[in-house]
């Protein structure tokens, strides 16, 4: 029998198949790629730019109280999407607003994005999900940008603080951030999370019952006057102070918000979440969000959701901004992390069961 | 005494190779999709539910195909180690294609997400919402789907073992 010779070289041959199937796998999974960004490593560059880990806690928007509500649209939204949460008629709707950060016990008084995690329950188990800022643009325009921005704020162990050389070496670098910053900077943050616009950030696809796609982004307009913070006295505010006004303003009664939904021009820029849609541009009001119950995470039903700006229903779809998937993949990380170490109490309510007991 | 089959029987062979293409799809699909920030990652998760409930009710049939035929004998000569690996081993493949569709639904149920198959088709919940449920879900359904490519990896070495080395006709059960 000649098989001892022969079976060295066919068992290389096996060898050689299982090694290519590995290797086609690892270089799926990103494993010899270190450049490839990942949910997994926004969340990480996040982590580091808080300079811990807060367990149990969101990665991005730490803080905040639960909402909920209904919408109700006024069958305008028809023109633009065939998704059902337009036809005149109304949803259910849980969110949560939050402060930006990635501490969940800092303060409220800081210049930060005032932000608003919505689930709309359309009918047939579909679901429409947003995160919204109160600022009309985002700080950069791609993930790689922000996993560069993040990596720029990690704090210098000697002095616990971001080094500001290496932050403006990349403002410096990104007239867009620059803009971004100059407008958190000037531009009035609301007093309160019921009296300030909403924006959609991204642009997103709308798609109506002909097919017809249309590029928008939407703004949740307040129905309460604005007002805005003195910016100079906000470290001098009570820790909880907005999520406190709010929990206090829903007892009195419902916030409500117009829905308006703006769609491109030629020449918008779709796929860059840092570029304002400036000039006239068709407008329709599609319905009222109206919020009438808000609570800590700890009593309300919102802390568990993962807001995640791709959940879509029919008739809306995703846009060309790379923003959008990384938002996406994103959150599923932070979410998955914060999931395995399991809940913690929120700041709102540690401080109330503090006041409670003095 | 009846005649042993020598191969299995076709609906088993056309599941087997149909089910091969969609696992090794949907291992790399899952592998890629956690690996990026691009619009791959939306694109791939689009595919990962409906491909993952493919499996399932494939998986399900062909438990059923599994028990009314009876499928080729192993080599009599085939060591009782080898023997105890094979048996083993489909046990475990089985367990998984079954497990892990089931796992991934049951954790987006938990984890509070529209199981949506296709935009305007969603599956019911099949947990109730709980995060921390969810959490344990999830990083099971990522350690089983490594354990479950070694696996297959193991399956493909012994079925080319068979193949090319052993020439016993246990391959062409399968490809026959």
């Amino acid at each position: 029998m000649a098989a001892p010779i022969k079976i060295v070289p066919r068992l290389a041959v096996i060898s050689a198949l299982l090694a290519a199937l590995a290797l086609i796998f690892a270089w799926v999974g990103g494993w010899l790629t270190p450049a490839r960004i990942s949910g997994a490593a926004v969340a990480d560059v996040l982590q580091a730019a808080n300079g811990k880990v807060f367990p149990g806690y969101r990665r991005a928007h730490a803080k905040g109280v639960c909402v909920a509500g209904h919408f109700d649209a006024n069958g305008a939204g028809v023109a633009l999407s065939r998704a059902s949460v337009f036809a005149r008629g109304s949803v259910p709707v849980i969110g949560r607003a939050s402060t930006g950060g990635g501490n969940p016990m800092a303060p409220d008084g800081r210049n930060v994005f005032h932000a608003l995690g919505l689930r709309f329950a359309l009918p047939g188990g579909e679901e429409w999900r947003m995160a919204i800022d109160h600022t009309p643009i985002f700080v950069v325009s791609n993930p790689i940008d922000f996993v560069e921005l993040q990596n720029a704020s990690i704090p210098d162990p000697a002095t616990g603080k971001p080094d500001p050389a290496r932050i403006a070496a990349f403002v410096g670098s990104h007239p867009e951030t620059a803009a971004f910053l100059d407008y958190m900077k000037t531009a009035p943050l609301p007093s309160s999370f019921a009296n300030g616009p909403y924006y959609s950030i991204n642009t997103f696809r709308f798609i109506d019952a002909k097919g017809t796609s249309r590029m928008v982004r939407w703004q949740f307009e307040p129905e309460a006057p604005f007002a805005g913070l003195d910016k100079t006295t906000l470290d001098k505010e009570p820790a909880d102070f907005l999520f406190d006004e709010l929990l206090a303003r829903m007892k009195r009664g419902p916030v409500r918000w117009h829905l308006i939904v703006m769609v491109a021009n030629p020449g918008d820029r779709t796929d860059n979440a840092t570029i304002r849609w400036t000039g006239p541009h068709r407008q329709i009001d599609v319905g009222t969000l109206v919020l009438d119950r808000a609570s800590t995470e700890e009593a309300g039903n919102c802390r568990d959701y993962n807001y995640d700006p791709l959940i879509l229903p029919r008739g809306v779809a995703a846009s060309d901004d790379p923003l959008l998937p990384a938002r996406s993949a994103a959150y599923s990380a932070s979410f998955r992390r914060r999931a395995i170490e399991g809940p913690k109490t929120d700041a709102i309510t540690v401080d109330h069961r503090k006041e409670n007991a003095l | 005494m009846s005649r042993e089959p020598l191969r299995f029987a076709l609906p088993a062979r056309m599941l087997h190779w149909l089910m091969a293409a969609l696992i090794l799809a949907m291992l790399l699909i899952g592998a890629g999709m956690i690996s990026t920030t691009t619009e791959r990652y939306p694109h791939l998760l689009a595919w990962h539910r409906p491909i993952g409930l493919a499996i399932l009710v494939l998986a399900l049939i062909r438990l059923l195909v599994r028990l009314t035929h009876r499928p080729p004998p192993l080599p009599t000569d085939l060591p009782p180690l080898q023997v105890a690996a094979a048996k083993g081993s489909h046990y475990l493949l089985y367990a998984m294609m079954i497990a892990m569709p089931l796992i991934g639904w049951a954790m987006q149920s938990a984890g509070g997400y529209p199981v949506t198959i296709w935009k305007g088709f969603t599956l019911m919940p099949i947990l109730p919402h709980d995060i921390v449920v969810y959490g344990f879900l999830r990083l099971a359904h990522g350690l089983l789907a490594y354990a479950f490519f070694l696996l297959i990896l193991g399956h493909i070495g012994a079925a080319l073992f068979h193949a090319l080395v052993r020439r016993d006709g246990v391959f062409e059960s399968m490809t026959g």
